[in-house]
Parts: C-alpha cells; structure tokens; sequence
C-alpha cells in the first residue's frame, strides 16, 4: 500500500487543531471562572450571613445600666414594720427609685415631663428592687448602691442601634431624654453590663428582661423525648430491615415509604401532631411532650437511613465468622454488628436531633409557640423551643428584639455547629476502617 | 405521676425476675451453664420478659383508654338539663370539673353539681388506679411464674426471647408506616370535613382567597373565599425563584467540587457547603425578612421600581440560598457515581475538562440530577419558616416579582397558629392546603427518587 | 502421604449399589456438561470414580442438590468424608465448592434464596433436618473463611468468643482455653505478650492463623476451610499447611481450595467437582497420581480451569 493514500480530514490535520486550541482553553476558562464564581458566591452568602448577624446580636450580651443609690426607705416598703412578705411583695418600689432621680433633675415639674423621664429605666427595675427585699429583708432601712437596667429605647440608643442624629420624630428616644442621658454618663453613671439576664430569664415583653432559659428548657424537654423515641426506634427499624426482613413487596413499601417520608415537608409533620396528638389522643398543648412526639416522627427516618447505610458497612464476612462459631442472629448483632457500626448511627442520630433542633414549622402547629415567661419544669408544662422563641422575637415590633433575636440565633447556631462537630469527632475518632 | 411509678415498679420486678429465672436455670443443673441449651442470662430474660411485657400493656392501654372512660362517666352522671348543652360546653364544663378535682382555679364559680361530678371524678380516678396497680402486679407474677415453670436444661430459652425482640423490632419499623398513614388519615379526614362546607371546586379552581370569615353571621364578609389557586400559585413563583437561585449556584458547585477542586480544597469547602445545609430555616427567614427584604425594596426605589417590603424576591432568593447545599450535595454525588471509564475515555480522545463535563458526564449523570432538583423543588414547596417571616399573607394572584404573594405553608401557620375554634371552615380549609401540599410534594418525591434510584442500579 | 482403606465396608457397598438410579436421577445435567466438552467416561469408569472406599466416615452427604432462586449450583452430589483426615475440595471458580462446604455448617441458609434438596449427615444425624439445632452444629462444626475476618476486638475476645457463647464465663479457664488454642495454631509465641491488642492489628497470616485458633478454641469435631490461603504469602501458607497436618490427629478438616498443589500437600482425599457435579473422589494420591475420568485429567493437567 502506498503511504501517500492514507488522506487526514482537513479538521482533523495537526495545524487545525492546535488553531483551534486557543478558543477550547478559552472556554475551559469560562467555564472554570463559572465553577468558581459558584463556589464563590455560596461561601459568600455564608460569610455574609455570619457577620449580619453576630453584628446585629453580639451588643445583646451587654445591657445599659444607670446607677443608683438607692434608700430601701421603710416608710414605702414597710411602713407598719412587721416584715409580712405579703405586705413586702406589694409595696411601691417604683417609688424608691423615682425619687432619687426626681430629686436629680430638679427641673421636672409636670407629669409628662416626669414620665418622659421614668422611661429612661426599664419598668423591670422596681421588680428588681423588690427580688432584693425579698431576697434579703434586712435592706430596709439602708442604702445601697444598685445597677438598674436602662430602658430598651436608651440601651438602643446608647449602643449606636438607633442613631441620635435622625429627626426627633423618628427615633423613640426625645431630645430632652437625650439631654438627661447625657447628664448622667457625663457624672459617670451609665455603664454597659453584661447581659445576665439573657441566658437566665423567660420571655418578656420588655426587651432588656427578656431571656432564652425558659425556650432553651423547653427545646431541651423537646429533644430529650425525641432522643429517647426516635434512637431505639430507629435502630430497631435499620435493624430489622437491614439484618432480618425478608424480600417481598411488603418490605419493599416500607423501604419506599421511608425514603418519601424523609422528603415529607415538616409543617405537614405539625399538621399530623395537631390533628392526631392534641385533638385524637387529648395531649395538652404547647407540651414539650408533644413537641418531642412529633419531631421524633420528623427526625426517624433520616435516623433509619443512616442506620441502614452504617449497618450495611459492616462487612458480611464478620457476621460469617460469627455464625460460624454458633451465635444466634440476636448475637451476633448484638456482639458484633451493633458495635461496629454504632458509630456512624450515633453521627446519623446526632445530625437528625441536630435537625429537629432547628425545626420550627412543626411546633407552631401544636401550639408551642406561646408567650412562656417561666421556665417549664416538666414535659407536660407549656413550653416553647429555641427557634420557635426567634420567631417571635423577630416577629416583634421593638428595634430592641433584633439584637435579642440575633443572638438567640447565635447560642442555636452555637448548639448546631457543636453537635455537627461531635458528629464529625465520632466518625473520625470511631470510624471502623475494615 | 403515679404511673410512672407503677412503670418503674413494673421494670424493677422484671430485673429482679431476671435473677431469679437466671439462677433458677443455673440451679437446675447444678451450676454448670455448659448442660444448659441457651445462656443462663437468657432464662433470665425469658421470664423477665414474660414479667414485664403484659402488664406494661395493660399499663398502656390504661393510659389510653382511662381518659375517655372518665369522660364518659362524668357525662352520663351529670344531670339531664347540661345534658341539652352543645358539646363544646360539655367539654368545657368537663374541663372545669377536672381542675375543680385537681384543686386548680376555674372560669366559673363551682356550684353543688360540680363540686360533686369533680367528687365522682376524684374516686373513680383512685379506684382505677388503684384496680390498675392490682391487675399489673398480679400479671407480672403470674407472668414470671407460668414462664419460670417452662424453664428446664433443655429448654430452648434463647429461641423463644429472640423470637419476642425480632417481633419487637418489626413492630418498630411499623412506626415509619404508621405515620404515613396518620398523615393521610388526617389530612383526609379533616379535608372532607372542610369539602362538606366549601364544594371542592371552589377550592380546587377559585381564583379568591380571604379565609377571614366573620365570627358573627350579620358580619360583613361573613362566607369567606376558598380559592386556593392564588396561593399555590405564590408558592410556584417563589419556588421558582428559589430554583432559579439554587440550580446553576448548586449545580456548578457541585461540579467544582467534583472535577476540579483538589482533595485540600474539597475538604475544606464541605463544611462550609454542610453549615449552610445545617442552619435552621428561622435564621434563614430573619435574614431574609431583616435584611435582604429592605435591602431589595431600598434598591428598588433607587432604581424607581416599586417594591414590596414582603416581596416575593427577597424570600425566593433566600430560599434559593438555603437550597444551594442541597442541589450541590445530591448533584455532587451523582457525579461521583460517574465511573471513571468515561471521565477517562473523553479525556483519552484529547477533551478538555470543560468538554468532558459537558459533553460526557452531564449528559451521563442528567437522570440523578434531574430526580435532585426535583427534590428539591419538593423541598422548597414545603419550607415553611422562611415565607411565615418573609412573605405576605394577602394572597395575590402575580406574576411581577416584585409583588408580596402568599404561599400554601404561610396559609397553613396563619390559620392555625393561635387559638381557633376547630370546626370552622377557617380552620379546616389549612387541613385542605395541607392536603394539597402532602399530594404534591408526594408526587415530586416518588418521581424523585425514582429517578435517583434508577441512575444508581444503572452504575452499580 | 495417603493410604486408601481396602476393607470396603458394608455402608460403602451400599452406596455403591444405590448409585446407578442416583446416575439416573441427574442423567440430564450429566448430559449436558459430558456433551458440551466431548467427554465420555464409561459407566463402570464413573462408579469407580464416584465412590472410593471411605473409612470411618462423619460426614455423609446424599444426592445433595441445590439451587439459588433459579440457578442450580449443586447437581446430586454423594460423598462421604472420612474422620480425622484431610479432605480437599478442588475444581474451578464456580464450580460448587465452597458451596458444597458451606451445606456442612448450614452457612448457606444466611442466604433466603437457597433451595435444598437430598441430605447431608453428621454422625448420622441430618444436618438439613427441622431438628438440628444449627447453633449446635456450628460449634461441632467450625470454620475459617477466605478473607481473614478476626473480629474488631482484642486478641483474646476473638478467642474467647465462641466459648463465651457456650457459657464458659471464668477467666482461669478462659486464660487456659485462649492459651491452648493459640498454641494449636501456632500463634502463642508471637502474641502472648500483646492478647489485648485489637486483632486488626496482625499481619494477614497472623489473622488467619488467629481465625484458626478461634475455631478450634470451641473443640469441634470438624473444621473447614474456605480457601484459607488464597489471600496469604508463600510463607504464611506453608505455615498454614504444617499445622493444618499437626491439626489431623484431632479434627476431621476438609479444605476447598483453588491450588491443586496444595491440595496435594495437605489432603488425604480430593474431591474434583465441576459445574455443580462431583466428576472424581478418591485418595489424593491416586487421584494426582492415575485419576480415574478424563476430565480430571485434563484438568489436573491443566487443559482446562
């Protein structure tokens, strides 16, 4: 055969393509820049969500204060003497205070004027001052010096929140309390405390009172019933569908019926709570019981599924061997393929209980979305969860809940990230590598 | 409280069972497990078992019928004229009765007929309990005695307890079907309470929605407008644009991390791509209501479009943010399950990256992502938190983006979010929504994973 | 290395008599595979190569068929397998072996889709039938697999395992027991100073001479083996072939294995099974030596496998 036969497609010759070399990297460019920029924008979103929100909450671990010295005056709190605690409890304490400012700004002389200064201090602080004779009666009579907490308008204020520059109109705080406010840091008597109260208060309608115990208890009922319903079961589910189920159509539906419900939008979850929970079986509302029931319905299937996959890990040849010296089916899931792949189901338990503790939709559907200022002391008490409480803090009208709500967020995200860090430890620490 | 304490007496009983069918069958053949057919332990836990297990569902059945039987009870014994009441003051003069028993405050003033039903109340309640504690302990005995007496060297203890914990296990595994079946049960049920007063059609095709019906008859408005058209159609809009955020930010992520990030980089972006999945829709919706909401209507007016301070963009974008990690995880997966044959052949005739990407393994893996974005849509018709902060409740039938819409999941939590009074049509007609979304996104999923499913044994 | 028994027995006449309805019986599978290698042995030839004098059997399997869903993979086999000897299974991938070996500890019912037909005995007593107890059965019948599987746990627990299953709780006696067993498998000297160590830990001939000793620490009546070298270095088998012929004089051992010369060097029968079918069985060294059908010739020599 001759050489020179053998014809090469005019696109196909080494010049053509090496000429079209430039515009295929050129476009391998584009497309990277494209992968990139994807990349890019999700962990931008991320950072940007990051900072808005610990800028917006991090004031909230700080709250105003102004000082006072305080007189625990008899002839207000206990004129007759007797230290009744009935008595002691309904006293006038706003008064011990009032005074002591009125005395300080002399020029206050009609009622507008004395309230528009009574709201530079929280209406918290006479509930204070009573706490502290309640706590310890042998205050009458002396004087004390005592941090009352600011209004939520002046701590705003004070913390840049609300600038003092715009228009009287719009910023809740008056020109004349400016003035006052003024005086009183200029004599050294407002100060930036922290924020006690944040993590050992219930809800409240006044921001600077308001705390997250009593919804962080409540999200702590809550997770505990569902830890305690939706682990077993959902083991037992992996287990018998991975180690005993036979093959048939049966099993085949609940496989299917597992992975759809994982897929099922939880305020259909809340839906099922309502209407077969609280109206079905009578269950109180706004129970942590409740709410426990129905993220423990929510969380099992991402439980099972992960189950399933550790269990599957495990290699057959270790149940083999097993069998092979006698151990029952019972055993040698019980001495064998459960501890070897209990650490990936505790990763799957933790990232499903992770889950639920972010859930919101479900519980507002059974009605744990209440106004709860004292901490519940059991699984039956009303009750509300973390989320649920950002909620409603976000849902209200005062500039001073965003920095609440924000940080609210900040402990969730704080409890979230910790959990997930657990899940990840366990599954590198325990990790069986076969 | 006192049956929590019944339960725990129950299960000390049991341990203490335990040992006594252990050492039973170790006395049996005189101290040497070896003659023995199954474990000592498992005698133990074979007359424990028999110990624990009826009385406890005698115990739960009680708990569950209890209250009913009460009800009953209280209502046949209070006089005939209460009788004649609706059943809703029935039910709130049961309530007060039991808090008058419980030595709770009341609504009302306790008069002699209360006083004595709380009386009937508070001794049938001590008689049951007292009847229930008897009936459980005379059960656990008997129970551990008919077991014990079976046990004997031969006997084939561990069979029988391992046949009771694999029975126990598939009753577990009912629990995922039960729910689904509650789910159904319940929505259904509910729903056609609601089509009994609103026609279906109404429903299904009415282009008017204003469920505020009046809570007196001569009240303007009084009917209400159940045409749920307006509101599924709110949720297209912002699924749609949750989607169009999602799919191409997922979808090159996804790719990026797959083909071209290296081990190092990988590693490293997971997490972020994992915390973005794992932040709670709450935070998600106060970011979009606090921050991209104003930010968007600010822009807006600057650029002289009117914008809405709810519109549907900001609470479509940020959807479409916290969907991102979702579309890249699943899409990401599915090119990993690309074999490397192909990757190696595209690459083996000279393609570039970007060529191989696009020419071999989209094509190849287009099944698996398909069935990942339809989950995802699925999962953005559901999300519930970010559209109750971000988005309007007046249902409006829009096309323009910038315009606040209203969705099924912010329908559902207005309707019911607070106290209702179960039988209106209000009320029902979010079981009816709900209904809806549960058909909907059912649909989505089974195709869904179909479609994933198949992609899978196709590589496998 | 092997002496055949010349005194047949009556139990052997027996069977010999009862073989040709059994040939009967599987006529059309033998069809099949004699015609697609044009191969044809005699029917004196095939009775001679089918049924070997066997002394003291244990196990006797009887016209045992089996069937995956479908697929048949065990086509009417009989054999009885001789006590305190070393019986190897041998034949190509595929050919039933280890499914054959996996009947003898029912490890095949893990499996839900298996069909069993015909019957397998242990001392007499059906291994197939409702009343064995095959707990029972797999401590009186051990095995060490292909891959090494030792469990994830300490030297000791691999060992002391299957005795705890049968309740022997003491540590004085569980010490005795590990020791002793290890020291059968010739393992004692290399871990006696590290028994608590994750058994992970072992180099690949080390865990399966653990596996070993695993098995033995129950004292069964019969060990088998899966390959139990196909995964190990020269020198990690040889070891594995010295103790399997110290292990003679107190277990019945049968080995499947994929090396004839292995086979050579460790058993005193060898069965040839191909296809699902046992073609040849008989004392190693005749087989090796003057094998009876074609087709193990031609395998032995290496036409085919």
């Amino acid at each position: 055969m001759n050489k020179q036969a053998r014809t090469v497609h005019p696109a196909l010759h080494t010049q053509a393509v090496v000429a079209r070399l430039r515009k295929r990297h050129r476009r391998e460019r584009r497309f990277r820049a494209y992968c990139i920029a994807a990349v890019g924008f999700a962990v931008l979103c991320l950072i940007f969500l990051f900072v808005d929100i610990i800028s917006k909450g991090y004031t909230a671990f700080q709250q105003t204060a102004i000082r006072f010295e305080i007189f625990f005056d008899p002839e207000i709190i206990d004129p007759d003497g007797e230290r009744d605690a009935e008595m002691l409890a309904e006293a006038d304490y706003a008064a011990l205070w009032r005074q002591p400012l009125l005395r300080a700004h002399g020029e206050v002389n009609t009622r507008a004027l004395r309230r528009e200064l009574y709201r530079l201090v929280s209406s918290g602080a006479a509930f204070q001052l009573q706490r502290m004779v309640a706590n310890d009666p042998d205050l009458i009579g002396h004087k004390r010096t005592v941090w009352l907490l600011a209004s939520d308008e002046v701590d705003m204020v004070v913390k840049g929140h609300v600038s003092r520059h715009l228009p009287e109109a719009e910023r809740p705080v008056s020109d004349r309390q400016l003035a006052w406010l003024d005086n009183l840091a200029a004599q050294g008597l407002v100060e930036q405390q922290l924020n006690r109260r944040f993590f050992t208060n219930g809800d409240s309608r006044e921001p600077e009172e308001a705390g997250i115990l009593a919804a962080l208890m409540g999200s702590v009922y809550t997770m505990v019933v569902t830890l305690m319903l939706s682990f077993p079961l959902g083991v037992a589910t992996a287990v018998y569908l991975e180690e005993f189920a036979p093959t048939n159509r049966w099993i085949d539906l609940i496989e299917v019926n597992i992975n759809n419900l994982a897929a099922v939008p939880s305020i259909v979850f809340g839906l099922l709570g309502l209407a077969v929970f609280l109206n079905f079986f009578d269950l109180p509302r706004s129970a942590p019981l409740v709410g426990g029931l129905v993220l423990t319905l929510m969380t099992l299937p991402t439980i099972i599924i992960a189950s399933r996959a550790a269990l599957k890990a495990v290699p057959p040849s270790i149940r083999e061997a097993a069998y092979g010296l006698g151990a029952t089916p019972m055993q040698v899931i019980q001495h064998h393929v459960l501890p070897a792949a209990m650490p990936g189901i505790l990763t799957g338990t933790i990232i499903g209980l992770a889950q639920a503790l972010g859930e919101t939709a479900p519980l507002l559907m059974i009605g744990m979305v209440a106004f709860i200022v004292d901490v519940p002391q059991g699984f039956t008490d009303p009750a509300t969860a973390l989320p649920v409480q950002i909620f409603l803090w976000a849902d209200s009208p005062e500039r001073a809940f965003v920095e609440k709500t924000s940080a609210a967020i900040m402990v969730l995200l704080v409890f979230l990230i910790a959990m997930n860090a657990l899940a990840v430890y366990l599954r590198r620490r325990w990790e069986q590598r076969w | 409280m006192i049956e929590i304490i019944l339960v725990a007496a129950l299960l000390c009983i049991s341990a203490l069972a335990y040992r006594w069918g252990r050492n039973y069958a170790l006395a049996a053949v005189s101290g040497n497990p070896r003659k023995l057919h199954s474990l000592p332990g498992h005698y133990g836990a074979y007359v424990a078992l028999w110990c624990a297990i009826p009385a406890l569902v005698v115990v739960a059945l009680w708990l569950i019928l209890e209250p009913r039987l009460i009800d009953y009870l209280l209502v046949s014994h209070l006089p005939d004229e209460i009788k004649t009441l609706s059943s809703a003051q029935i039910d709130l003069l049961i309530n007060d009765i039991k808090n008058l028993a419980d030595g709770n405050i009341l609504s009302r003033e306790p008069d002699p007929a209360m006083q004595a039903a709380a009386d009937h109340y508070n001794r049938w309640h001590d008689i049951g309990l007292a009847s229930l504690a008897i009936i459980a302990f005379l059960l656990s005995a008997s129970g551990a005695m008919c077991a014990r007496r079976r046990i004997a060297p031969r006997f084939e203890a561990i069979y029988k307890v391992e046949r009771l914990i694999k029975a126990f296990l598939l009753l577990g595994s009912t629990v995922a079907v039960l729910t689904t079946i509650g789910i159904v049960l319940s929505l259904l049920f509910e729903a056609l309470r609601f089509f009994n007063r609103v026609p279906f059609w109404d429903f299904a095709f009415g282009t008017e929605w204003s469920p505020q019906t009046a809570i007196r008859d001569d009240q303007v408005g009084s009917s209400g407008a159940f045409g749920s058209i307006p509101v599924f159609a709110g949720t297209a809009m912002i699924s749609a644009i949750a989607m169009t955020v999602a799919v191409p930010v997922g979808l090159f992520a996804a790719v990026f991390m797959s083909e071209y990030a290296s081990t190092r980089t990988r590693s490293a972006l997971k997490p972020v791509l994992e915390i973005l999945a794992g932040i709670p829709t709450v935070v998600y919706g106060f970011f979009a209501a606090l921050t991209v909401a104003p930010a968007i209507r600010d822009m807006g007016q600057s650029l002289g479009l009117d914008v809405a301070s709810e519109s549907a963009l900001a609470a479509g974008m940020v959807m479409g943010i916290m969907i991102i990690p979702f579309v890249s995880s699943l899409s990401d997966d599915v090119l990993n399950a690309v074999p490397n044959g192909l990757r190696e052949a595209s690459y083996g005739v000279g393609a570039t990256r970007s060529e191989t990407i696009l020419k071999v393994l989209l094509p190849a893996a287009l099944p698996g992502i398909v069935g990942g974005i339809l989950l995802a849509i699925s999962r953005a018709i559901g999300e519930t938190m970010i559209v109750v902060m971000a988005a309007g409740l007046a249902a409006n039938l829009t096309a323009n983006p910038f315009e606040a819409v209203t969705t099924v999941t912010v329908q559902i939590v207005t309707l019911l979010v607070g106290d209702q009074e179960f039988d209106s049509a209000k009320t029902l007609s979010a079981f009816a929504l709900g209904l809806g979304l549960f058909i909907l996104t059912l649909c989505f999923n089974i195709v869904a994973l179909r479609m994933v499913r198949k992609y899978r044994e196709q590589y496998e | 290395m092997t002496k055949s028994s010349s005194a047949g027995d009556q139990a052997a006449v027996g069977r010999a008599e009862l073989a040709a309805p059994r040939a009967a019986l599987s006529e059309a599978g033998k069809r099949r595979t004699d015609s697609d290698a044009g191969i044809d042995d005699s029917e004196e030839t095939i009775r001679e190569a089918l049924h070997p004098d066997i002394h003291d059997p244990i196990i006797d399997v009887a016209s045992l068929s089996l069937w995956y869903g479908e697929k048949q993979a065990l086509f009417d086999i009989s054999m009885a397998i001789s006590k305190n000897k070393v019986t190897s299974l041998i034949g190509p991938s595929g050919c039933g072996k280890s499914t054959l070996l996996r009947c003898f500890n029912r490890l095949n019912d893990l499996i839900g889709t298996v069909r069993i037909d015909g019957d397998v005995f242990f001392e007499g007593e059906s291994i197939l039938g409702p009343d064995m107890d095959v707990h029972l059965l797999r401590k009186r019948i051990g095995m060490v697999f292909q891959k090494s599987n030792p469990f994830p746990k300490s030297i000791y627990e691999n060992v002391a395992y299957g005795c705890r299953l049968q309740g022997i709780s003491s540590t004085a006696e569980l010490d005795l027991i590990v020791e002793r067993s290890l020291r059968d498998a010739a393992l004692w000297d290399e871990v006696k100073d590290r028994l608590h160590d994750n058994a992970l830990g072992l180099s690949g001939g080390q865990q399966q001479r653990l596996c070993i000793a695993r098995a033995i620490a129950v004292e069964p009546e019969v060990i088998l083996y899966d390959e139990p070298c196909s995964a190990l270095d020269p020198i990690a088998t040889s070891r594995i072939e010295a103790l399997m012929r110290t292990l003679t004089k107190d277990y019945t051992q049968v080995i499947v294995t994929h090396n004839l010369q292995q086979a050579g060097r460790v058993s005193d029968y060898t069965a040839f099974l191909y296809l699902g079918e046992l073609i040849e069985y008989g004392p190693t060294e005749q087989m090796f030596v003057d094998p009876r059908r074609k087709r193990t010739e031609y395998y032995l020599t290496g036409r085919f496998g």
